[in-house]
């Protein structure tokens, strides 16, 4: 495994605060050349703000990007479109746009200021509308597709865009399973052939199932960092999420499953505590609160 | 049938390539850019054949066709190409800027004035011919209208970044305030103006005129013009992607802060250029690029510089209906552009909404 200091991309005590309210406080988050980490936690927790900090879109107060051994704010914004694409969580209103027209803006950063799209990079956006299947409705404008097929676009520009680090906020969060299985898939394979993605995953047992490592983010800082096997743990699950859960390998594919119980703030006795799940969530709570503490040293809750 | 295959050849037209949209509507407007100039020389109190000015035209350029009698020359020389001339650069002002601040704003709805240039514009040139000051030197009511301008524009701008946290919310907002004050203290100035003489040039005025506007007008105004449009043209492709959003921008390589500020500002010369020199002109600025984004789409290297044709078209074709249909008298070209603009601007919605939902 590579180092941290020659990730593709690192973030380095980042820190973010409107106001008083601190949205990202000291955090730190790499991803190496040919890896998808993972970004989890509860709504209001950072993921989307550490990701337009990483995209350069946002400016943190504290702390640095290193984009492939460069620091972001040095560099000239369009070499970091050339590099890194981020697509957006919420698609936004398009005005008329065609998707194909979308796409191919996906080109821009790597266009001279007075060159026009040509042949080549028209070829490039229908390649990247076929791997997400999008092609059929290419002439069509953005405000006729549904939510979903929207986010495939927008997914699309950011494969145009050819970058060598890619951030996803909640690609998967409109799609439909079968999209979704297609998507992760997508980015599973592009990573396997040398990108770098990070992606933000609601879904716990998808970010498990094809993330090399997860970032779990609570209160705007890294409550862990690791494989999923170790951050998904269910005293972290817990510390992080307030949810009670039960953590076992997928009989099919292998990949962990997480089965959320109850509220953490629940009475237990009303929870179904005759099965298995139940009392494994409640025996790992002792089992792995000293790994935990081991992974996440400035977390001092746990 | 003949609506489905029109309907049709429209949608391939819209989905071709950037540059054949260019070619095809460049050579289009373009071409009509030139038949109108060329109607508008021929007509007027003294009726010109066609024959007659385009010898003209062409003895400017030093090709000598065929003798034109002098009073022909010096009508279409120093009165009526001036004038179209003016025109044709008040309509490419105003369409570019439109525009702009339509994607700017990310609002179909936004027109050059949005951010008070039209309102100081108005003002400057409303306190000039109130002082008196018009009648002292012929440049007064165009530098005070373009100062206001200027002024009112700048005014928005530093409300909308008091404390260093710009947003486009407050901008608009700002310029609804200040459009509002603006045209408070007009008609303040209109209820307290002394003498009828005034009253009238001052309604005349903010009606949008193109009357008797001479070579000077050219020169004050069209180098401005063009400037303003090519650093918004050079901007174009950024301009897509502004109006998609901040981040988004951003993230696609444009430097959102300094490239906002330079449309900004070009669209806010633009409108003060043409201001000063006619007045305020209605609807040229809303409608024609909202009639060119339904043909051509949204993409701004296309929309910008086919709008400023399309604007020039326009405001020459208004403007020689202006001067022609009540002859001896004139009508106001801004009146005008209102009163022919608005109900095809309806028009136009309506219809598109029942293609919508045919579709």
């Amino acid at each position: 495994m590579q180092t941290e200091r020659s990730a593709s991309i690192r973030a380095d005590e980042l820190g973010f605060r409107v106001e008083a309210k601190a949205l990202l406080e000291r955090v730190r988050l790499h991803a190496d050349q040919g890896q998808l980490v993972g970004l989890i936690g509860p709504n209001g927790a950072g993921k989307s703000t550490l990701l337009r900090a990483i995209a350069g879109v946002l400016r943190p107060q504290e702390g640095a990007v290193w984009l492939e051994g460069e620091e972001l704010n040095s560099m000239p914004a369009r070499d970091v479109a050339a590099r890194m694409a981020l697509v957006p969580q919420i698609a936004p209103y398009t005005h008329g746009f065609t998707a194909r027209e979308l796409v191919l803006m996906g080109r821009y950063p790597h266009l001279g200021r007075f060159e026009i799209e040509g042949a080549a990079d028209e070829a490039i956006a229908r390649e990247a509308m076929e791997l997400t299947e999008t092609e059929e409705f290419a002439e069509r404008t953005l405000d006729t597709l549904s939510g979903g097929e929207r986010q495939r676009v927008f997914v699309s520009r950011a494969l145009a865009q050819q970058p060598r680090v890619l951030l996803l906020d909640e690609p998967t969060a409109n799609l439909d399973v079968l999209h979704k299985l297609r998507v992760l898939d997508l980015v599973r394979q592009l990573v396997d052939e040398g990108l770098t993605a990070v992606a933000a995953i609601h879904d716990l047992g998808m970010a498990a199932r094809y993330c090399d490592r997860l970032v779990l983010l609570s209160e705007g800082r890294v409550l862990a960092d690791g494989t999923p096997e170790e951050v998904l743990a269910p005293v972290i699950i817990e510390a992080a999420f307030g949810v009670r859960s039960a953590v076992y390998p997928d009989p099919v594919t292998g990949s962990l499953v997480v089965s959320l119980i109850a509220p953490a703030d629940e009475d237990r006795s009303r929870v179904p505590a005759t099965g298995a799940n139940g009392r494994n969530g409640h025996e790992s709570r002792h089992h792995l609160s000293a790994e935990a503490r081991a992974a996440t040293p400035r977390e001092a809750r746990i | 049938m003949r609506e489905a295959a029109r309907l049709t050849s429209v949608r391939e037209f819209r989905q071709a390539g950037i540059s054949v949209r260019l070619a095809v509507g460049g050579v289009l407007l373009g071409g009509l850019v030139l038949l109108t100039s060329l109607i508008s020389l021929s007509l007027g109190p003294v009726e010109i054949p066609a024959g007659h000015v385009a010898a003209v035209v062409l003895s400017f350029v030093g090709m000598d066709v065929a003798e034109v009698g002098r009073t022909e020359h010096l009508v279409i020389e120093q009165i009526r190409l001036p004038r179209i001339l003016v025109g044709a650069f008040v309509g490419m002002a105003l369409a570019v800027a439109g525009a702009t601040m339509q994607g700017l704003f990310r609002n179909p709805m936004a027109d050059p004035g949005i951010i008070g240039v039209s309102a100081g514009g108005a003002l400057g040139a409303v306190i000039a011919i109130a002082t008196g000051l018009t009648g002292l030197f012929f440049l007064a009511l165009p530098s005070f209208a373009f100062v206001g301008a200027v002024a009112a524009t700048l005014l928005v701008y530093g409300i909308a970044a008091v404390g260093g946290h710009f947003s486009m919310a407050t901008l608009l907002l700002a310029g609804v305030a200040v459009n509002a004050f603006l045209g408070a203290v007009i008609s303040a100035i209109i209820i307290l103006l002394p003498d009828n003489e005034a009253l009238r040039e001052v309604l005349f005025w903010l009606a949008g005129g193109l009357d008797s506007r001479s070579w000077e007008h050219v020169h004050i105004s069209a180098p401005l013009i063009v400037g303003a449009a090519i650093v918004i043209l050079v901007r174009a492709r950024d301009l897509n992607l502004l109006m998609l959003g901040d981040d988004e921008a951003r993230a696609l390589g444009v430097r959102v802060g300094v490239t906002r500020v330079a449309l900004l500002a070009a669209a806010a010369l633009a409108t003060g250029a043409a201001v000063a020199v006619s007045g305020t002109i209605a609807f040229v600025g809303l409608v024609t690029p909202h009639i060119l984004r339904l043909v051509l789409g949204p993409d701004h290297r296309v929309l910008i510089p086919l709008s400023a044709l399309a604007g020039a078209v326009f405001v020459i074709v208004a403007d020689t209906f202006a001067r022609t249909i009540i002859q001896p008298a004139e009508f106001r070209v801004g009146v005008l552009t209102a009163f022919v603009g608005a109900p095809f601007f309806v028009l136009l919605l309506i219809r598109n909404k029942r293609q919508a939902y045919a579709l």
